[in-house]
């Protein structure tokens, strides 16, 4: 009898030991997450810019347009951090308020093309007489390479912020796709899958309760990379006319602004690279962060 | 292996009709009547019909697909509202800036990204592994066009031994190969660095190194050799990739290429142009993907079964 552990006669270090192992998975996966120096750093650099953009009516330097001719083309100095463009604007304040416009293009693309893509994903995978029709129609986009493919959309929808976003949504979808049904498929094989359809538990009750929570990990780290490469993507589509327009500070759209006065003033086109690239950098560390905590065998 | 490429042919044929359908539908699906657009608003009732007899546009939706499909087949992709040329005669005036340019980038693209994925993987959490992997990351995180004028300003201004831009030779393709390029590396070297640790680690590559086989033929020789098979069929998409992602780097350079022709395209919205080069590259992309496929097949046997 001496030999079974009873909650009295426990060691207390068990105890703390005990504590430990019932961590929720996803207080594991922030332990892991916290301890990644990338996913660190790429939250620190999301966190500047998010920041930035949220609070640029407060802390911008300059009102967005406000124009001084006598300041055209300034360089870079203490009064204008990063310079002036044609017409005496601020860049900083530009980049600063321009970051909600390019933040916001990543994240209705995202969110577009997550909400369509995991819907679709999840019917693929569930529902197999479906799955092959859905699959061609995403063999057929993924056979567009996918700026291409937003470009030609562009082509159909025309010359804009929205329809930019529309297309390069368009363009990520397939990407979602393919990852949410390869999730479903292998886990509606899954043995309490098959338990809960004997209970004869709704398809709807078994996708929402069951398969959504366990294709969430995939999605998540899908979509802080596309993230990123919606934000390109869309920066790409400004930079050839085809998105956002001037004045719109959008950096894509600034940057294509700036090109004509490169070599007179390189601040205008080349800190709002800068800014996109940044941004995208810090998606692309915590998104590859997110994937090693979430599954640590892909590292 | 001939079973796996029977059928691998047949679904990049299904593929080619459904990018065709979506090709030709885009078309018919923008706003705007294209004979009103060539003609004018004010053109007479008689010279409408014959236009649209004369494009076919009188007949259904169907039967303009097929004759779409059959010109298509013979190689003809219409003919651009605005210079009355035919489009494939202004894609191969074009295809060979594309074409270079694609295959420098590539070339540029793995040299860097191979380097990158080797040291990262024979120095794996050391420093130089972290470096070389911020380095691919900060690859894959510029735009293209940032890279471009970051490059411009640079070498054809300051250091001025590169043309700002245009097409005049070789020479005029450098900055923008480096700028492709640089963009490509960084997903090469992610690649071959996981790939790298994945043979590292294999029976024989101790067993080399037991045999006392110096440090660097066994990366070149033993490891890198293995490891190449999946960065290889990476390159190759790539390839497909670059051609179309040419656009910016090509309009930013004022490089004559089919990239620049799409987007002089778009905004004189000069649409059988437009068709006939996303169709074009959406197929040298399906192409290049399905000789990397069969190539794949062929080098790894283990594909025969699946």
């Amino acid at each position: 009898m001496s030999g079974i552990i009873t909650s009295k006669n426990i060691d207390p270090s068990l105890i703390h030991l005990q504590k430990n192992n019932t961590k929720s998975y996803w207080q594991i996966v922030w332990g892991r997450l916290m301890k990644n120096k990338g996913a660190m750093a790429g939250s620190f650099i999301l966190i500047f810019f998010i920041g930035a953009a949220l609070l640029a009516p407060v802390l911008a330097p300059f009102p967005i347009d406000e124009m001084k001719m006598e300041n055209r083309f300034l360089p870079p100095s203490l009064d204008h951090l990063l310079g002036t463009d044609e017409f005496g604007r601020d860049i900083l304040s530009r980049i600063m308020h321009g970051g909600r416009i390019s933040l916001m293009m990543g994240l209705v693309a995202v969110s577009i093309a997550g909400i369509t893509g995991v819907v679709l994903g999840v019917i693929s995978g569930y529902y197999r007489r479906i799955d092959i029709y859905i699959m061609q129609m995403m063999d057929i986009l993924l056979a567009f390479p996918s700026l291409l493919l937003a470009i030609a959309i562009i082509a159909v929808l025309g010359v804009g912020l929205t329809n930019a976003m529309i297309a390069v949504a368009i363009s990520v979808i397939p990407s979602y796709v393919r990852v949410v049904r390869g999730a479903v498929l292998s886990i509606r094989e899954k043995e309490y899958i098959e338990a809960v359809q004997a209970l004869g538990v709704s398809d709807f009750k078994i996708i929402v309760k069951h398969i959504f929570p366990n294709v969430l990990s995939p999605v998540i780290v899908l979509s802080t990379l596309q993230f990123g490469t919606s934000i390109l993507a869309a920066a790409a589509l400004s930079f050839l006319g085809l998105g956002a327009q001037p004045p719109t500070p959008e950096w894509g759209a600034m940057a294509y602004v700036g090109k004509s006065f490169l070599l007179q003033a390189w601040w205008m086109s080349l800190f709002p690279g800068l800014a996109i690239m940044l941004v995208v950098l810090g998606f692309n560390l915590l998104g590859d962060g997110l994937r090693d905590a979430l599954d640590p065998r892909l590292k | 292996m001939s079973g796996y490429i029977v059928k691998r042919l047949f679904t990049t044929l299904l593929t080619l009709l459904g990018v065709s359908i979506i090709v030709f539908l885009m078309v018919h699906l923008i706003p705007g009547d294209p004979v009103t657009y060539i003609l004018g608003e004010f053109a007479t009732e008689e010279a409408v019909n014959k236009l649209k007899s004369e494009l076919g546009l009188d007949k259904n939706l169907l039967i303009q697909y097929f004759v779409f499909l059959l010109g298509v087949i013979q190689g003809d992709l219409g003919t651009s509202y605005i210079t009355g040329l035919s489009v494939i005669e202004e894609i191969i005036n074009r295809i060979p800036v594309t074409f270079q340019l694609a295959v420098f980038s590539l070339i540029i693209g793995s040299i860097v990204g191979i380097l990158l994925g080797i040291i990262a993987a024979v120095k794996q959490n050391t420093i130089f592994d972290q470096l070389a992997m911020l380095i691919s990351l900060v690859g894959i995180s510029a735009p293209g066009f940032w890279i471009a004028l970051f490059l411009i300003y640079l070498f054809s201004y300051l250091i001025p031994i590169f043309p700002i831009s245009g097409y005049d030779g070789i020479y005029s393709l450098i900055l923008p190969s480096i700028t492709l390029g640089l963009g490509t590396s960084g997903n090469i070297a992610r690649m071959t660095r996981s790939s790298m640790l994945e043979v590292i680690k294999q029976d024989y590559m101790r067993t080399a190194e037991a045999k006392g086989v110096n440090v660097f033929q066994l990366i070149f020789g033993h490891a890198l050799q293995n490891a190449l098979i999946p960065v290889i069929t990476l390159i190759g998409i790539q390839f497909g990739n670059l051609l179309a992602g040419a656009v910016v780097t090509e309009t930013v350079f004022a490089l004559p290429g089919i990239g620049s022709l799409a987007i002089d395209a778009i905004a004189t919205r000069d649409m059988p142009t437009v068709q006939g080069l996303v169709l074009f590259m959406a197929f040298m992309f399906i192409v290049v993907n399905l000789i990397v496929d069969i190539f794949y097949s062929v080098i790894d046997p283990r594909i025969k079964y699946e």
